[in-house]
């Protein structure tokens, strides 16, 4: 019989599971949209105008706008998504992942050189 | 009749597609990366080794796919898949040729045995799918090859199983075999080693792990059947699940293998860089 893995519980992980998805459907397909060219012109004419389209919550809708990514994945955004709308801002996924981290890119890419971050394990239950 | 000749494991980090797009192949951040699959470009070279078809295992990044539908296996049908607009315009790489006819083929044998894959028939294709391409052959006006598409979602959980992924390559496999037509076919597994974008531990690389990984593919199939998604996100980081995507490559070959060649680096932008060859082993 099928038992669910706990997966909750990886320090420092976010791991996109089924409640995940239902609470960010809406933020990741805003995220999702500005994969076209006309969306992206029209996000950056008028931000706050965009996101009225989407059924955000506040706190989403201030993430955004903020882009607060570690805010964003709380509410439901998956990494692959709202890195759409870093794109959209010009940045790279590596000052994302800097951001998320607490690092500045600059000592995150450093670390990354040095050989990246050794694993750090749950606590054996 | 249609035979799998090697299986290819790769990673697909996109930063590794941009900067060959922009030329920095050469600087030294990259060098290391595109000299170490030199050995594969040269083998590829060799006609008794360049496959006809490749049954290209990768995931879509959010860039076909949406959460509207995630499908968990999808298989390519289409004569062509074109690079996709991943948020700054296409790669500018070849068209992607695929080959119906086997795909059609794929997709009869494995629903028959009640493998039930999403058939696709418009694909844009991501980095997942074009870097290994780019790793593999350079920088061309066509791909020296055809390519069958096959998705697997390792975005949103659950994904399948790393022994799922396994029982599709056997049962890719056996519908290889029952094609009437004379084609060398290799089964590429793309994606991982170890790296993970958010959290705290983001930039995480496991290099011990990792290198387990790479021996168990000749050494311990039963090991790499066995692995849950826990132990992948624990130890190779929460995107170091791509390597279930290996496991379709691996189970496409036979129980005993022989290791051609290897690779592995560290870092491709957030990510460990691995690479291996196998061939049936006699």
């Amino acid at each position: 019989m099928f038992s669910r893995q706990r997966l909750d519980d990886i320090p420092g992980t976010i791991v996109f599971t089924g409640d995940r998805c239902r609470r960010g459907y809406a933020l990741n397909q805003m995220c999702m949209s500005l994969m076209r060219a006309e969306n992206r012109a029209r996000f950056k004419a008028d931000e706050p105008a965009y996101l009225d389209d989407w059924a955000l919550t506040a706190e989403q809708r201030k993430a955004v706008l903020d882009r607060d990514y570690a805010a964003m994945l709380s509410l439901g955004g998956n990494i692959f998504y709202v890195l759409k709308l870093a794109f959209t801002d010009g940045r790279s996924t590596q000052s994302v992942a800097a951001s998320l981290a607490g690092q500045s890119q600059e000592e995150y890419a450093a670390m990354m050189l040095a050989g990246g971050r050794p694993p750090q394990r749950p606590i054996a239950a | 009749m249609a035979r799998i000749t090697a299986g290819i494991g790769s990673s697909h980090v996109p930063a590794i597609g941009a900067a060959l797009d922009n030329g920095r192949a050469g600087e030294p951040l990259w060098k290391p990366i595109f000299d170490g699959y030199a050995w594969v470009r040269q083998w590829m070279q060799d006609e008794a080794n360049r496959p006809d078809v490749v049954v290209l295992v990768y995931n879509d990044h959010a860039s076909n796919f949406s959460m509207d539908v995630v499908p968990t296996f999808a298989i390519g049908c289409a004569e062509r898949f074109d690079p996709a607009d991943e948020g700054w315009g296409p790669r500018p790489v070849p068209p992607v040729l695929g080959h119906p006819e086997l795909a059609w083929h794929i997709t009869e044998s494995l629903i028959g045995e009640e493998f039930d894959l999403t058939i696709v028939n418009r694909l844009d294709v991501d980095h997942g799918l074009t870097v290994p391409l780019s790793l593999m052959f350079g920088q061309l006006s066509q791909w020296p090859v055809k390519v069958i598409p096959l998705a697997v979602n390792v975005i949103q959980y659950p994904p399948p199983s790393g022994l799922r992924c396994w029982k599709l390559g056997e049962a890719i496999a056996r519908a290889v075999a029952s094609f009437p037509e004379d084609l060398k076919v290799q089964v590429w597994g793309t994606g991982g080693m170890s790296h993970q974008l958010s959290g705290e531990r983001a930039g995480l690389i496991n290099k011990d792990w990792d290198k387990r990984f790479l021996d168990a593919l000749s050494a311990d199939s039963d090991w790499l059947k066995a692995l849950s998604h826990r132990e992948y996100i624990v130890e190779a980081g929460s995107e170091g699940i791509e390597l279930i995507m290996w496991l379709v490559m691996r189970g496409a070959l036979p129980a005993r293998v022989r290791e051609l060649n290897r690779f592995y680096h560290v870092p491709a932008s957030n990510t460990a860089v691995g690479h291996i060859v196998l061939e049936p082993g006699r």
